[in-house]
């Protein structure tokens, strides 16, 4: 399996790989990491006629934190995410998913912004920005704009990219005051594989113990990952491990579940109900303790 | 014994580790063309159209082959064995005006590179008519072959005594519908060929990622109209068979005709998205199974009727079906068997053997049945199995049925399986596991033991061949007809020519898998390469050791009693200053005239041909905990009890087992080859086909005994398959044991998420997330 | 390696093994093509050719890497180490290979150049693994052979010996 005959470009700055997405368009693809797009490529699933290669970007690469609040360049690597305190002590949900992405081979190659670009339904770090309430930074040589990570995911490998976009940079703001939590959990057939279903929730309490926000992200569900309305039910009360139950089925079922040949939408519905449920048991237990 | 028994480190090492193995994607030959194949993206159609004159057309393609090209070499194979019941077709090197599986090849196309060759490919079209396809066993499906409307490739009964006599008589009866999927060997390297031909020698050479370099050169002589001796096949470096490499497929005939063809070295190397296609696969079948037993759990009658999926075409006819029919009692007395099945056609890739060959399936059965026979009567599980084995004072135990070859019953020759399941037992605290078990049950975990035994058939024939060699720089070489694919044939077999050379395993070089070393050889597979193989290597070497005694004392003018020998010299016991070494030797034979009185050369050609196959045996323990929520599967601990006869080398045979045990676990809860109902694969990759990885295995333990075979000079006994036959039979119980009552049985395997969800006892604590 | 003639060449220079070889590649040249086809280093294999098997990998400045997901034009300027260098100039093997070879920790020997990579990376940055930890380091590397277990041992004992010993240059 080889790729089909493509054009490469290597440019060293964002203006110049925005300049080659305005003239090549749809006839290119960015490459990152390549986990995800070179066995396309070697599969021939796909065959983009010009490649951009984004890993000589070195401003692409940066990891910055102020006052608690996040901001990764988009080429950052997955093993970043596991090994800067940075990330560690400002967004510890990036830090526990982080090393279930993949195997060591993927993550260190795989970037931030390739996984947030190729938008697998049951990817790890689409759902857990969306659980930070993430805000994508995308740019063309037209313009800038700014995406929130709820918005930005449109369905099964779908994203609000366009063609001559690239996702430059994350901004994950400082956790909500004044105990927050963060919790995690996934099921997937072996390590290392695409969750067959997964959640990661972010929880604030107040001083008195309630419940002042709730984040509770579902994926490998549904076509992408999905912000569940139902966290509105905690708000206002101190959290008890039936409420966050009740709360788990309900999110399961605002979402249209998906099956596959690794398992049944019974399974999965059943499993995200209760992944569900342990995310938010361990964010409210963190933010209890923070 | 010096060697045979040491825990010798393998000599094959050394090269392996430091990236000097050759492979056949390693080699490189000047002016060498690469090949690939264009496959039926159909599950049955008729080829109605090819239009090759795009892709001849490409830069740097030198050809394109389709059917019509072949010529004379357009027919099918023969089929390996024959069987009285067998309506068998096999496939010829491509697709002649119809395609019966997703993934035969249609033509193939060469070029000066690989890319080159991928981009020609992709402009190749076919014209096909989709037919409607067979998948599904059931009666009624669109025919396979035009001659077979059934789709019926063969019907067998195998039978001992009058079943169901014993049926109506036993007290107690009880029946199991069983299923188990499809699985391939799938081994790290793909298939691949290099051939070369050259014409001013008029010979091919052909280096072959395969089991059975003299099975190739067979069908390559037959079907390019070539002498034997003209052809070389040479197995270099293979990275795993466990199965996918052991029949002669298309592709090894169809590369040396490009070769041949093109006058020009071709190298065809599988992709592994070909691979998921094209390699053979196996395990598919349908039991009904019904047991007769009485109060204490003694099996009295057993019927077992299934239908087999053997695919597209037979390159192994019956083999499969007639193993796992054949092999259904296992280790256990049955007095009244039937054991019948129906092999049919389905438009899918063609089923063969891989490690295991129907013995999985056998013993899968008849472990639910006895589990089964347990519970019915209340009794342990553990002591039914004891209550039921062969016992050591039984052997040799004839089981009534006849075996897969036709050659006689199996007849389990040797070996203790009551103490090889006692010692499973004891290495396992298995009472104690079983009640720390059902106590954590009590409080909500699904925690569980198991135990299965077996019988694996091994060693079998037609035959061996060995060549030991001295040549006159003392340099001592053994050829054999086996092939090497990982199990250390390098090793193992040295270590026993040293043995019988009085030398050391460093000064025997063992070169396996070339059909210039020995003219006649049969290959590995069937777990027979150390016993029928290690075998003939003793026998070779035992006579090269006894004409060099007979020559050294010659040369020395003394008796053979007073000679006396340390490593590759021969002394004269009284005078040791008198020697002559293997070299000597070697250079004198070279000579020989007739008044020496011996044949020229320090060397030996023999041929070990078994009486019958010898049978291994183990009882494996496995711990086990399902999660509440997820019902994923972790294995806590595996204990394997296994007498496989003399041990040439127990850290190879450990991890032979090891991996063994690694692969009956992928085909228990992790790999599934479904397929949708046109005949698509549905694990089309390793996104979908899941193999174990390094947090799947558990850590084994293993506990050797050794009954030495009485079928071939060391007592040697197989055990490259032993590892996987009984892992599904034992994961199936201790899972059922670990969902309780309450939960469902185990009737089919793999058991894949949604399946073992099935299983799960309703109302469980932690089985909606709270902790 | 020739084929047709895809986009412009590109000229490349790496540093393999610790010594500077030179290509001109097209630009879909997979970096495992390259250095088992240009430079006949062959002991990095292809299992899957889809990023699976784990059996390509080798160190790009030092990370573990699959080389069929990398085209040898991306490894411009960078170093690259291959199971061939691991033993260094000397005659002896890397600490990690006589464990393996001690332990029986291949069988085949088709996965194990991948393997290898991938252990000598790890264990340099975690010099004191767990065996839960070495599983789930090699979870990305499939062996069809051995089951792990002797490869997980003589990744512990190779741990040990590491301790003992610096790396080699």
């Amino acid at each position: 399996m080889r790729p089909a005959p493509f054009e490469y470009f290597a440019p060293r700055t964002v203006e110049d790989a925005l300049d080659l997405l305005a003239r090549h368009g749809d006839r290119a693809k960015l490459l990152a990491g390549g986990q995800s797009l070179v066995p396309m490529m070697n599969m021939r699933l796909v065959r983009p006629a010009v490649v951009v290669d984004l890993n000589r970007v070195t401003a692409l690469g940066a990891v910055r934190e102020d006052a608690g609040r996040l901001r990764l360049g988009s080429l950052v690597r997955q093993q970043t995410l596991e090994r800067d305190g940075r990330v560690a002590s400002a967004a510890p949900l990036l830090a526990e998913a982080a090393p279930l992405i993949g195997h060591l081979q993927t993550r260190a190659r795989g970037t931030v912004g390739g996984s947030l670009a190729h938008a697998d339904p049951a990817a790890e770090l689409p759902a857990c920005m969306i659980a930070l309430d993430a805000v994508f930074h995308l740019r063309s040589a037209r313009a800038q704009r700014a995406c929130r990570a709820q918005d930005f995911f449109r369905g099964l490998l779908a994203t609000a990219l366009e063609p001559d976009e690239l996702l430059a940079e994350i901004e994950v703001p400082a956790a909500p005051a004044p105990r927050a939590g963060h919790g995690f959990a996934e099921v997937a057939r072996r390590h290392g594989d695409f969750a067959l279903v997964g959640a990661c929730a972010v929880l604030a309490l107040d001083a008195a113990g309630v419940c002042r926000h709730a984040r509770l992200v579902i994926f490998g569900a549904g076509d992408g990952p999905h912000l569940a309305r139902a966290t509105a039910a905690v708000l206002g009360e101190q959290p008890s491990a039936a409420r966050l139950a009740e709360v788990g089925r309900a999110a399961v079922a605002e979402i249209d579940v998906r099956a596959d040949l690794h398992a049944t939408s019974e399974y999965r519905r059943r499993v995200a109900a209760g992944l569900a449920a342990q995310a938010l048991g361990r964010a409210a237990a963190r933010a209890e303790a923070a | 014994m010096k060697f045979v028994g040491d825990r010798h480190l393998r000599k094959e090492d050394p090269r392996l580790l430091t990236g000097r193995g050759r492979y056949v994607g390693d080699i490189a030959l000047p002016g060498m063309l690469h090949a690939v194949l264009l496959r039926s993206a159909h599950a049955h159609a008729r080829i109605l159209r090819v239009d090759a004159d795009p892709a001849r057309a490409h830069p740097g393609v030198v050809d394109v082959v389709t059917f019509a090209e072949l010529g004379a070499a357009g027919r099918a194979f023969p089929m390996v064995p024959p069987h009285a019941e067998l309506r068998g077709h096999n496939f010829a090197p491509l697709a002649g005006d119809r395609v019966r599986f997703v993934g035969e090849a249609v033509a193939a196309v060469v070029a000066e590179s690989r890319y080159a060759a991928e981009d020609a490919r992709d402009l190749l079209e076919i014209e096909y008519e989709v037919l409607p396809s067979a998948q599904t066993l059931a009666p009624g499906a669109p025919a396979v072959h035009d001659d077979i409307r059934d789709n019926v490739a063969g019907r067998v009964t195998l039978a001992r005594g009058d079943v169901e006599a014993a049926l109506r008589a036993a007290p107690r009866v009880a029946s199991l519908r069983l299923r188990i999927g499809r699985g391939g060997g799938q081994p790290m390297e793909t298939r691949g060929l290099v051939a070369d031909w050259n014409a001013a020698l008029g010979q091919l050479t052909v280096w072959a990622s395969s089991q059975v370099p003299h099975q190739i050169r067979q069908f390559i002589a037959d079907l390019l109209d070539l002498a034997p001796h003209q052809v070389r096949v040479i197995a270099p470096d293979v990275g795993g068979g466990f199965g996918a490499k052991l029949i002669v497929y298309p592709e090894d005939v169809l590369i040396p005709f490009l070769a041949r063809r093109l006058a020009r070295p071709v190298r065809w190397i599988e992709d592994r998205l070909e691979h998921m296609l094209a390699a053979t696969q196996e395990r598919e079948q349908e039991h009904e199974v019904t047991v007769g037993f009485d109060d204490a759990g003694r099996l009295l009658a057993l019927r077992d009727r299934f239908v087999h999926d053997t695919g597209a075409y037979t390159p192994r006819g019956l083999v499969v079906p007639l193993l796992t029919a054949s092999m259904l009692t296992g280790p256990y007395r049955i007095a009244a068997v039937e054991s019948s099945f129906e092999s049919r056609y389905t438009h899918r890739v063609p089923v063969t053997p891989y490690r295991g060959a129907g013995q999985p399936q056998a013993v899968f059965v008849i472990e639910r049945v006895l589990d089964l026979v347990a519970r019915e009567t209340g009794r342990d599980r553990a002591q039914v199995r004891l209550a039921n084995l062969v016992r050591a004072e039984d052997m040799p135990w004839d089981t009534g049925l006849p075996n897969y070859r036709g050659s006689g019953h199996v007849v389990l020759d040797s070996g203790d399986l009551p103490s090889v399941l006692r010692r499973a037992l004891e290495s396992a605290r298995y009472d104690a596991r079983a009640a720390e078990a059902a106590d954590a049950r009590a409080r909500g975990r699904l925690l569980g033991v198991g135990v299965a035994c077996y019988v694996e058939l091994t060693g079998v024939g037609p035959f061996e061949s060995a060549r030991v060699r001295v040549d006159a720089a003392g340099r001592i070489t053994a050829w054999s007809g086996v092939s090497t694919q990982g199990q250390g044939l390098e090793t193992t077999l040295a270590q026993v020519a040293a043995d019988e050379l009085g030398v050391t395993p460093e000064d025997v070089t063992v070169i396996t898998g070339d059909t210039a070393g020995v003219e006649h050889g049969t290959g590995s597979f069937a777990s027979r390469a150390a016993v029928v193989g290690g075998s003939a290597v003793a026998l070779a070497a035992r006579d090269v050791h006894a004409k060099a005694r007979l020559l050294a004392a010659r040369a020395l003018g003394v008796a053979e009693a007073d000679l006396e020998q340390a490593g590759a010299t021969f002394a004269d016991r009284r005078r040791p200053e008198r020697h002559v070494t293997f070299a000597e030797l070697a250079r004198l034979a070279g000579a020989a005239t007739a008044a020496l009185g011996v044949e020229p050369g320090l060397e030996s050609t023999r041929f070990f041909q078994p009486t019958d196959m010898t049978y291994s045996s183990g009882a494996h323990v496995a711990l086990v905990e399902l999660d509440p929520l997820s019902a994923a599967v972790r294995i806590l601990g595996y204990w394997i009890s296994h007498d496989s006869g003399r041990l040439i080398n127990p850290l190879i045979v450990e991890g032979q087992l090891q991996g063994g045990v690694a692969l009956g676990i992928g085909s228990a809860l992790l790999e599934e080859i479904a397929y949708d109902e046109a005949g698509q694969l549905l694990a089309g990759s390793y996104m979908d086909y899941l193999l174990p990885t390094a947090t799947d295995v558990p850590t084994m333990v293993i506990d050797h005994l050794e009954t030495l075979s009485p079928l071939n000079p060391l007592g040697l006994k197989g055990v490259g398959e032993s590892g996987t036959l009984p892992v599904p039979a034992v994961l199936a119980s201790a899972i059922e044991d670990a969902v309780g009552p309450r939960g469902g049985r185990v009737t089919r395997m793999p058991l894949g998420p949604a399946r073992l969800l099935d299983l799960l006892p309703p109302g469980l604590p932690g089985s909606d997330g709270s902790p | 390696m020739t084929g047709r003639p895809d986009a412009a060449l590109h000229d490349i220079a790496v540093i393999v093994n610790g010594a500077e070889r030179r290509a001109r590649v097209i630009p879909r040249l997979l970096l495992a093509d390259l250095l088992r086809e240009e430079w006949g280093l062959t002991g990095t294999h292809l299992g899957c050719e889809h990023g699976a098997c784990g059996a390509c990998t080798v160190l790009v400045d030092g990370d573990p890497t699959r080389s069929c997901l990398v085209f040898a034009v991306q490894v411009d300027g960078c170093r690259v180490d291959t199971v061939e260098g691991l033993a260094g100039n000397g005659p002896g093997l890397h600490p990690l290979q006589q464990a393996f070879r001690a332990r029986h920790a291949l069988q085949c020997g088709f996965c194990t150049p991948g393997i290898l990579m991938t252990l000598v990376a790890y264990l340099r940055l975690h010099p004191s693994p767990s065996e839960t930890e070495i599983r789930e380091a090699l979870s990305g590397n499939l062996c069809r052979c051995t089951g792990y277990q002797h490869i997980v041992q003589a990744a512990l004992d190779a741990a040990v010996a590491g301790r003992e010993t610096a790396p080699p240059a």
